[in-house]
This record gives structure tokens, sequence and C-alpha cells, in this order.
């Protein structure tokens, strides 16, 4: 699905990422944890083809394709999906007119006609009910006076609309009380098969023990400093990041 | 005073020959106003409230006028069929500087004791009623204004008895239609008696490639509790100046409306003052305009708040692309002892292109306490992480960019009340910002003559 070869990219003059090699199989669940600053987020934004990072080497790979050439749209047609960990607020766009202009776009870029009005609205109801996202968000402007919990509810749903192959969810448990976390985690859950894959992007175990990964990553100054099964997140759940930098540090 | 002379001469020479051909009310006006601006002249940049549009440099070419009346062969009618359904009903031409008098469409009879026709007949046939309003709201302080004064023999005139609603949009073009460069003047009065309704369309197009200015005023009268709705669109040209004088004063409890939209011109001023003269009185104040090339818009507002507990809601926006130039000037005045005023102002602008130039001035001066008012400006580019965010979806970059514009100036939309008119309207800045043009309406049946490209 997603093969990253010794990827290095900057931000303006400072080099964030130093070195990623990250292989994601179809199906597979990978977690990637990290203190702050690490570059976890900017991981999920050079995937996505964010325009503020420069990548300077390395290879991303998407179901053999180099992407890296790719705009971000087209990105999004073969099949990557961004959670955004702060979705952007867009007074004047209802959700509706924004999401039936991206799945026709999706669908243009198969080949396949656009939606009619009649196809697109029953769509939109099948998939809210993955998120319980109701009407009354649905028809408002795109994540404007929405609470954190319906942002990210409003992410899955589009994620749900869109049917990615890969799905990055970058801290989609930040800002989400214990209700919404199992919400969004059902939605996820619901949407895995044996043939798309997924990278959850978190700080906390707790997420964790809603969508359970395969393979855990440390994340730790621009390089996956560890990588091991699902008790490594439990272990930095106990244990905290220090022992992993102290670890990086004396070698 | 160079600019002034081929003016001043003109009037001088050609007095008796503008009196003739307007009416008695009119021609009572020209000398005052002709005083005021030999005296002073054209405002230039140097004019505070001209900072940004040059007048005097603006009147310079040698444009023709029309003193004697001469109708141009044209009938409106057979080109304009405005595809707005319940819009076409009501129909009037400004031809120029003349009232289109001509055979109406009949579709729709107007209330009684409704006057729709020319000012110049409607001074003719009713005096005593054009006398008590005409020149009353206008101010000729503004040396643009008294220009208009001392020249305008003609325009539309609108009569609304007490109590009377009319449902229909009356719609006004103002055409500019010569073979060669010209300067039209003319003056619209409206007139809403207490509790009578109604709403009106002004829209301004040019047909022919000629430089062509337009200096026009209009008066409105809104009296206790009327509701009126004044929507003005412009689509002209880049070679079309297009200034715009609209006076209005409110009654106790009258509701008023402006809403002006700028899709395609060349050099636009839209010059509006509100009077609130009795309390209760609710203004909704709002336009835009969308720039590219090398047009340019100034909007300045004057709100006057003279009386207890009216309330204003102004709202600009822009947006610029290319070297076109956007201002805004906005004044909101709380006179002492106005009470409970409510007013907000708020100018927003987008910068497409690094050489398009915003100017704003959002202004209150309040004499008084007890009061809720704010205003605030912005100008800034289309959010970059909101366009990613869109593109990270599969929306093309152009896209995403268009879907942000729509949704920048839809509030803007939602203060069309007249559903036919805000769809066509919606519609046609879709195509103005998919860059088709826009030199008329949709729905013109000539499109040869108008080189529509709809």
């Amino acid at each position: 699905m997603l093969e990253i070869k010794n990827l290095h990219a900057n931000i303006g003059e400072k080099e964030i990422l130093k070195g990623i090699n990250l292989t994601v199989r179809d199906g597979e669940v990978h977690a990637i944890m990290g203190p702050n600053g690490s570059g976890k987020s900017t991981l999920s934004a050079v995937i996505t083809g964010h325009p503020a990072y420069t990548v300077t080497s390395g290879e991303i790979l998407f179901n053999g394709k180099n992407i890296l050439d790719l705009p971000p749209e087209d990105r999004s047609r073969e099949g990557i999906f961004l959670s955004f960990q702060y979705p952007v607020e867009i007074p004047g766009v209802s959700i509706v007119n924004f999401m039936r202009t991206a799945v026709n776009e999706h669908r243009k870029y198969k080949g396949q006609p656009p939606l009619s009005a009649g196809e697109f609205l029953k769509l939109m109801r099948e998939k809210k009910e993955y998120v319980e996202l109701d009407n009354r968000l649905a028809n408002r402007s795109v994540n404007e006076g929405f609470s954190g919990g319906e942002k990210k509810r409003n992410e899955i749903f589009q994620m749900a609309m869109l049917e990615p192959k890969l799905s990055i969810l970058d801290e989609t448990d930040s800002g989400l009380d214990i209700d919404a976390l199992r919400i969004v985690a059902a939605g996820v859950n619901r949407l895995k098969s044996k043939d798309n894959s997924t990278i959850v992007i978190t700080h906390y175990q707790r997420l964790l023990d809603y969508i359970v990964p395969d393979i855990v990553h440390v994340l730790y100054k621009g390089r996956i400093v560890k990588t091991a099964g699902k008790e490594l997140a439990l272990e930095l759940e106990e244990r905290g990041y220090d022992w992993i930098k102290k670890e990086v540090e004396n070698e | 005073m160079q600019t002034e002379k081929q003016y001043i001469d003109l009037f001088l020479d050609h007095r008796g020959l503008i009196d003739r051909h307007s009416s008695a009310v009119l021609n009572e006006h020209r000398d005052e106003a002709f005083r005021i601006f030999r005296e002073k002249g054209f405002p230039t940049s140097k004019d505070e409230h001209y900072l940004y549009t040059n007048a005097s440099h603006l009147f310079e070419p040698d444009y023709g006028l029309n003193l004697s009346g001469i109708e141009f062969p044209i009938d409106p009618y057979s080109i304009f069929r405005c595809g707005v359904p319940g819009i076409n009903s009501n129909l009037y031409f400004v031809i120029n500087d003349q009232f289109y008098n001509h055979s109406q469409p009949t579709s729709a009879k107007l209330p009684e004791g409704v006057i729709a026709c020319g000012l110049r007949e409607a001074a003719d046939r009713y005096p005593d009623l054009v006398r008590r309003y005409y020149g009353r709201a206008a101010d000729n302080t503004d040396t643009t204004v008294a220009f208009n004064t001392s020249f305008a023999q003609d325009g539309f005139f609108l009569y609304v008895p007490k109590g009377v609603e009319i449902k229909q949009t009356i719609q006004l073009i103002n055409l500019m239609r010569a073979d060669v460069d010209m300067l039209a003047q003319s003056r619209n009065l409206i007139i809403l008696e207490e509790g009578s309704k109604a709403s009106m369309l002004v829209c301004a197009h040019a047909l022919d490639a000629h430089r062509f200015f337009a200096n026009r005023v209009t008066e409105v009268f809104v009296g206790k509790g009327a509701r009126y709705e004044h929507y003005k669109l412009e689509s002209t040209r880049a070679d079309m100046t297009n200034f715009g004088h609209l006076y209005v004063q409110q009654h106790a409890h009258s509701d008023v409306l402006i809403n002006e939209v700028t899709l395609q011109n060349g050099v636009t001023r839209n010059n509006v003052q509100v009077d609130l003269i009795g309390e209760h009185a609710n203004l909704n104040l709002c336009g835009m305009s969308i720039n590219d090339g090398k047009q340019h818009t100034d909007t300045s507002t004057l709100v006057r708040h003279l009386v207890p507990n009216c309330t204003t809601n102004e709202l600009y926006k822009y947006v610029l692309g290319d070297q076109s130039v956007g201002a805004f000037s906005g004044l909101i005045y709380v006179a002492d002892g106005a009470s409970g005023t409510k007013a907000i102002q708020t100018n927003r602008n987008i910068c497409l292109s690094h050489d398009a130039h915003m100017y704003t001035k959002p202004h209150l001066e309040i004499h008084n306490d007890d009061v809720i008012c704010n205003h605030g400006a912005t100008v800034g580019q289309l959010d970059a992480d909101t366009i990613f965010y869109l593109r990270s979806r599969g929306i093309p970059e152009a896209e995403a960019k268009m879907l942000l514009m729509f949704a920048f100036v839809a509030d803007v939309e939602e203060f069309i009340r007249v559903p036919a008119l805000k769809d066509t309207i919606k519609m046609m800045i879709e195509h103005r910002f998919r860059g088709h043009e826009t030199h008329n309406c949709t729905g013109c049946t000539s499109q040869e003559a108008c080189q529509t490209k709809l």
C-alpha cells in the first residue's frame, strides 16, 4: 500500500523529517506515536502534499506509484485521506456542496459520471450514520461553529464519503470526550476492511483501545526510532517517552 | 480648473437649451448648483472624500453631452428581456440621460395611484409633488452632484401612495448607447408615502465600445413605516466611468435595504448617504465588487443617525484580482441625542494578486453614550490552509479557490430578498468568477449587439 523510503523533508530551511522508512501493507493498522515536535504531523502533511513542506530526498510510493510529484488533489483521488488534527472552518461553504464537489471530482478522476442529486443525497444519508452526524450539522457550513467532537466526526464522515484506501488519522482523539471518541472509533472500525489501511497518529494510548493497531512506531527527532507490536503503546503509556529518548541519545 | 472650463462654458452658452428640454422644477435648482460647481470645481484626490478617485481627472476627456434631447434610435425592449421571472414586468429605461418614453409592456398593471414615468414628465404634470422632494436630499456640496444638478434634464420618477404595495420589483435599466464618447447625467426621484412598499432593481449597462461617463443622482424618500429595497447591479465595460449618488431619507419605523453589486466596470464611484430622521428606522446597507484587469471601484457611504433608536447594518465586500483597485470609505455618524442607536459597519476584502490594491477607511463618529456601535475592516488573501484542506479532499486548486470566493460573497447575496433576483445574481457572480464576461444580464436576447458571452 504505502512505502516510504529514506524521506527527508523541510519546512523553510529547517529539516523536520530526517530519513523516515515506513511500510504499510493492505489491511494493516499502524500507530505512530512520539513526543511533541517529533515530526508526526509533518509526516502526515508530507504524505498528503501540503505545499508548505519541501521533500529534499527520499520517495513515497503509493500502490507502487511515486506520489511526490502529484498535487494534493490527485493524492486524494488516488485514495489517500487525512483526518486533520485541526479541521478548518469554512464559512459559506455547506457540507453538502463541499462533499458533492469532492465526490464528483473523485468520480471524474475514475472516469465515472457525476452523481445525480438524488444519488448523492442517498449516499450522504447512508454515510452520516457511520458517525451519527445529524442533519442539523450536515446542512451547515463546513465546521463553522462545530465543537471539537463535531469537527472530528465530520472528518470521519468525509472519510466515509470518499472511501480512501489509506486513511491517516492525525490526533483524531484530541479534544474528544469519551462518548465522541467511541463514536469516531466505531466509524473508523466500520470503514476498515482487508483492502484498506490506516495510520493512527496519536500522543496517547487511549484511542488505541478502540482502534487496535497491528504495529506501533515511535517517531522522535524526525526518525522512526522504535517499531514493535501493540504492546509498545501500553509500555509508552506506563513509562512515558524518556526511556526512548535516552536510548536514542546513547546510540 | 481647465477641466471644468469646457462644462462651465457649455452651461453658460446653452442654458436656454438645457431648460427647454427639461422642466421648470428641475430648472429652478440649476443656478445655485452651478454657482457651487463653478466656484469649487470637480473634486480631486486631494479632496478627503475623493482620495482614491480623482474625479477631476476623469471628467477631463472631451465627452459629448446631449442637451437638446436627441433620441437615439433604439428599441431597448427588443434587446433586453430579462430572464428573471417576476422581474421583467415593470421595466423602464433611461437611455444615456433621457427616460425612454415609448410603449412599455403592460403585463403588470401598477396599483392605483402609483406614478412611474420620466422625471421630466412628472415635473410637468405634478409640479407640486416633485417640487416638494426634488433636491431635498441630494447634497450639492459634493460638486459632482452640483454638476449633475446643473445639467440633469430627465430620469426616472416613482411615486407610491400611502399604504400601497408594489409587489413586483420595478426594474430601471440605465443604458449607455451612442456612436461617440458621451457623458450622461440623469436624476431619479423615488417617493414612498407612509406604509407603502416597493423594490427597485437599477442596472447599468453600456452597449457600445465608446468611452462613456454616467453621473447619476437618485433621491429616495421613505415615509413612516414604509419598506423599500434598492438593488443596484453594474455590468458595464472597461471604458465606462460610472458615478452613482444615492441619497435616502428614512422616516420613523421605515425599513430600507440597499445592495450594490458591481460585476464588470471601468471606474465606478458609488456614493450613498442615508439620513435616519425618524425613530426606529432600520437600514441594511451592503454591496460587493468583483474586480479584475484595471477595474476600479470606490464606495463612499455616510449614514447619519439623527434621532434615537435606529439601526444600521452595513457590509461591503471586495474581491480584487490583477491590477484592480478597490476603495471603501464609510462613516456612521451618531448625532447628539440619538440614543439607543445600534450600528455595525463591516468591510472585508480579498486581494487575489500582488498588484491588486484595496484602500479601506471604516469610520464611526459618535456624539452619544447610550449606543451599540462597532466597525471593522480586513484585507487578506484566500486562506492557504483552507485551500489545502479542500484540495486534500480531491478538489482541484482552482475549484477550491472558486468555492472560497463564492463563500466569501455569500453573506452579501443573502441581502437580496427577491428570490428570483437572488438566484440570477448568484448565477451571474458564478459566471463572473469563472471568467465569463457579463456586460449585460442573462436572458438578454440580442447576443450580438450586447456582445454577451454568457
